[in-house]
Order: C-alpha cells, then sequence, then structure tokens
C-alpha cells in the first residue's frame, strides 16, 4: 500500500496474520521453539504448607479469592487490607515473557503474582498481579491457579486498571468523569455490584478476562472491578475510585479504612521517584 | 472443548453448524453475528479453549435490559432448534503458533457432535486477487467431495462460482502447479483441506474485501448464505445486534474542531 508522502507500507489485516505454522520446521527451529514453551511454562510455588497440603491430594480452601490486576489496584489492597498485617504470603506464580525484568527468570525472584492467605481466616485469599502476563500464558495461569482452589462456595473478586482510552462511548469523556469503575459478573454471581456494569459495546481483555471466562464456564460467582483512568501510572484518586468495593469485601475481611490516605500517598510517592523522567 | 451451559447436554446430531473463520474484516464473525441476532438464537454452550485470547463482555445481542448483563465469552454456541441449525461465534483472534491445535480442536468437536454439514463463513484480501478474480462477483466457496456429492443440484441452481486455484506466483512461473491460496482466510484453508483430508462434510463461502467498514460485506455474505439455507425469508430485513455500536470508536471530543 503507497502513502500520500510515496512510501509503501505493508498491509496488516487487523484480523489475521499470516499462517506461520505452515512454514517448514527443521529440527533446531522445533527444539528452540519447544525450550521457548518451556520457558513461558507459568509455574506455582507454594509454602511448605500449602505444598504439603497439596502433595496429599487436597486443594487449598478457599471462600474468598480477590485478585488485583494492575499497580492501583494491587495498592488499593495493600494499603486497605494488606496493612493490617494480618496476611501470610504462601505463594507466588512465575510467568516468564519478554516483558519480564531482566533477573526475574522461570524460577528467579521478583516475579509479581503474590499469594496472600489471611491469619485467622485462611478461606480469603488475596492476589497482587503487576507483571504482564502474555495472552499465551493467561489461560494457563488462570487453569493452574484455580486447579488448586476449592471451588465450591467460592466467590472471586477482581480489581483491574484499565485505561479511559479503551472505554468507547457515544458521548465524549470529559477529564472530570475519569476514573470510574465498572463491572461484570458471571452468571454465578448473584449478588449486586457496587457500580454499574459495563455497557455495550465496550469488552475486558487479559488477567480478568481469563479469569471472569473460567468462572463463567465453570458457575463460579466472579465479579470484575475495571477502573478506567486517565492516569497512566499509580495515582492515588484511581487507588480511591475502588473504595466501594471495600463494603463488600468486608464482610469477610476486616477492612482498615482510617489508615487510608497516608497508606495511598505512600504508594504514589515510591513510584513518582522511579518515573522521573519529566520532572 | 465444548462445555454445555445448561442442565441437559446439548444434542447437535444432523444439525448444520455454522461458523466463522477470524479473518479479514471480521466478515465472517459479522455476518455469525447477524444470524445469531436476528434468529434470536439461544445460548447452549462455550467453546472453552486456551487458543483463543481471553476476552469478555455483556450480551452482545440484548433487546433490552432485562437480558443486557449476561456474559459473554471469547467461542460460544447457539442453536435455534427448530432449524435444525447450530453456530460457532469466535469473538477474538487465535494465539499466534496455535493454528493447528485450534483446528484440530474443532475437528475433534465437529466429528463428536455429528452435524451433517459445516459451513465456514470467511473472507480474503481483496488486494490479492489474480486477473480472473477481478472479474465478476466477490464471492466465492469451496465444499469438500462428501459434502458436494449430496449439494451438486443446489449449487448448480444458485450458480455460485467456486475459489479458482491460482499460482503461487502469478507470472512468474507459467508452468507451477495451481493451487489453493486464502490470503487472509486465517485458518479457513487449512480447515478446507483437513476436511477434505478426513471426509468432513464441509463448505466454506467467503468474498473478497478489504479491512474497513465491513457491514456491508457481512450482508452480502450472510445473503448468500441465505440463498442456499433459507434461514430467513428473502425479504426479511437481518437485525444489527447491539454491539455493533461504536465500531469506529467513542464521539468525538467537542472542542477538536
Amino acid at each position: 500500500m503507497a502513502t500520500f508522502f510515496g512510501e509503501v507500507l505493508s498491509v496488516y489485516s487487523r484480523a489475521v496474520e499470516e499462517d506461520e505454522e505452515e512454514l517448514e520446521e527443521n529440527e533446531e527451529d522445533e527444539q528452540i521453539r519447544r525450550e521457548l514453551e518451556e520457558k513461558r511454562t507459568v509455574h506455582l510455588h507454594w509454602n511448605p504448607e500449602v505444598s504439603e497440603l497439596l502433595r496429599a491430594g487436597n486443594k487449598v480452601q478457599c471462600s474468598s479469592f480477590i485478585l488485583a490486576v494492575g499497580h492501583n489496584a494491587a495498592s488499593f489492597l495493600s494499603a486497605y487490607i494488606l496493612a493490617s498485617a494480618n496476611w501470610d504470603t504462601v505463594g507466588r506464580a512465575v510467568a516468564w515473557n519478554e516483558r519480564s525484568r531482566s533477573g526475574t527468570g522461570p524460577s528467579g525472584e521478583g516475579s509479581a503474582c503474590v499469594f496472600y492467605r489471611h491469619k485467622d481466616e485462611p478461606a480469603v485469599l488475596i492476589c497482587h498481579v503487576t507483571c504482564h502476563i502474555a495472552e499465551d500464558q493467561l489461560f494457563q495461569w488462570t487453569e493452574k491457579v484455580f486447579g488448586y482452589l476449592q471451588t465450591r462456595g467460592l466467590t472471586v473478586t477482581v480489581l483491574s486498571d484499565s485505561s479511559v482510552a479503551d472505554y468507547k462511548t457515544a458521548d465524549y469523556m470529559c477529564s472530570s468523569s475519569t476514573p470510574f469503575l465498572r463491572s461484570l459478573r458471571s452468571s454465578a454471581f448473584s449478588d449486586q455490584p457496587v457500580c454499574p456494569s459495563l455497557e455495550q459495546p465496550n469488552i475486558i481483555t487479559g488477567l480478568p478476562a481469563a479469569v471472569l471466562n473460567h468462572c463463567q464456564v465453570h458457575s463460579i460467582a466472579a465479579v470484575v472491578y475495571q477502573c478506567y483512568s486517565d492516569v497512566t501510572g499509580p495515582d492515588s484518586i484511581t487507588m480511591d475510585k475502588y473504595k466501594p468495593v471495600l463494603t463488600k469485601l468486608g464482610r469477610s475481611i476486616q477492612v482498615d479504612s482510617s489508615r487510608s490516605t497516608d497508606g495511598l500517598c505512600n504508594f504514589v510517592c515510591i513510584s513518582e521517584i522511579q518515573s522521573n523522567l519529566y520532572i | 472443548m465444548f462445555i454445555s451451559s445448561q442442565d441437559s447436554p446439548a444434542a447437535f446430531k444432523d444439525f448444520t453448524l455454522v461458523m466463522p473463520a477470524v479473518a479479514v474484516g471480521n466478515v465472517g464473525q459479522l455476518a455469525v453475528d447477524l444470524i445469531v441476532s436476528t434468529l434470536n438464537m439461544s445460548r447452549v454452550g462455550y467453546f472453552h479453549t486456551d487458543c483463543l485470547i481471553p476476552m469478555a463482555g455483556n450480551n452482545p445481542y440484548a433487546s433490552g435490559k432485562e437480558d443486557a448483563e449476561e456474559l459473554h465469552t471469547p467461542a460460544e454456541v447457539y442453536t435455534a432448534a427448530e432449524l435444525k441449525l447450530a453456530v460457532l461465534q469466535i469473538r477474538s483472534p487465535i494465539i499466534q503458533m496455535r493454528s493447528k491445535k485450534f483446528r484440530q480442536q474443532l475437528k475433534s468437536w465437529i466429528k463428536a457432535s455429528g452435524f451433517s454439514r459445516t459451513v465456514v463463513l470467511s473472507s480474503s484480501h481483496a488486494y490479492q486477487r489474480d486477473d480472473q478474480q477481478l472479474q465478476g462477483t466477490s464471492l466465492r466457496y469451496l465444499m469438500t467431495p462428501s459434502l458436494l456429492a449430496a449439494s451438486a443440484d443446489a449449487l448448480k441452481e444458485l450458480g455460485w462460482r467456486e475459489m479458482e486455484r491460482i499460482p503461487a506466483f502469478p507470472g512468474v512461473d507459467a508452468d507451477a502447479e495451481p493451487r489453493l491460496c486464502i490470503p487472509g482466510g486465517g485458518i479457513t484453508k487449512g480447515l478446507y483441506t483437513d476436511g477434505c483430508a478426513e471426509d468432513l462434510p464441509l463448505a466454506v463461502l467467503l468474498l473478497f474485501c478489504s479491512e474497513g467498514d465491513n457491514i456491508p460485506d457481512a450482508f452480502a455474505l450472510v445473503n448468500h448464505l441465505n440463498d442456499w439455507l433459507h434461514l430467513e425469508e428473502p425479504s426479511s430485513k437481518w437485525k444489527i445486534p447491539t454491539s455493533w455500536s461504536l465500531l469506529f470508536g467513542s464521539g468525538i471530543p467537542p472542542a477538536l474542531f
């Protein structure tokens, strides 16, 4: 395709890539591909207590699984819930891909999918996901994590950060209306979400979508709260937007609303020091 | 794999399966949307697979507030029992390097379900047509031998044009064996060749198009299918689903001008 300025651009279809699998692969290519696939496998590492439980053929008891995807969601949970210090780290999920930071190999430290369990309410599990999980790893991550959980009577709550640029609406969104919350729930979720449902034609993608798909297909009660913000990095106003969810989470765990502002500031300040490119 | 969304297992024996290929302009998928929306088909299950990019959203065929909040997944199966029709809708692209696996999963399911025939709705890049393909209609068909045997008369009556075999490098190697090429067709060619090799009754209906506003292409394809399968009266209108709003983005900021 030629542009106005005379350059020739390759034409890409928004739907289709050329089918690479039809190309003939020699043994070396096949081996490289196999090794890459192995490197990209999602691994779950549990603490000794949980590992022993799983080895005995049992599953992790869980009535409430709270998943935070994105920095604002994770920081919100850290500030309001995890700050109470009644939580044990029970495991982590490692998913190496092209966007993983160096030094976090398949079994390396610094992986950003951490599982926490409440000391007094061991059936409540929280997971922070602040790393990128690639498209080809999403299904695997979900199946593996849920494979370890007892799903009878389980309710899954997902908090997810998103950009308002991904939100489609007929009326132009001015900056005063962001950030805002929208929800999507599985058919088995009978409770009332704390915010309006995600309107057509909007969809969710990524890990929240993979988790919601799994829950829908296996009739597990699940709700995703997606926070649309015009700020790309950690931001206390965006984090604050998740507050209404505390009313629902507060039924199963103790939440700490009083320390909110200081807690959020700590998370925002730490991030600003790292990203000082545009001071 | 197929997971039923109802209490009783779904029965597809002797049903016709219509499914899209994720292809240029998403025409097959748009056409399937029209079929599900117009015939008011009910969802009977999910095609739960690791080969598609995960996505989720509310009911794309909602007719009002009552049914708006129903979660839908990347691949779902709908039926219209009175027409003995089943439809598989695919809503997201196939993950790279998983096309073959996805085709295998589809074939296994098609064989296990006992569909009498499968129709794949697809499309191909209009800009890659050769000289003979540039002339006449932009609609083409392909049929595997087992389905051809049963549908020869219908095809003759419809006067459809079969997808041409073209040389791999037109104009360069005149002696090269012409072969089937469906550029931009995603897994279409793979499904068809597998169907021929494994004796599946499978048809492909495709049209040549480019990326852009592909709604007219979807209408053309679904009308073409309707000429053969008679799903709707020719005079009735296809119902556009609510999910087709804002296909080209959000509203424009007033301050822009």
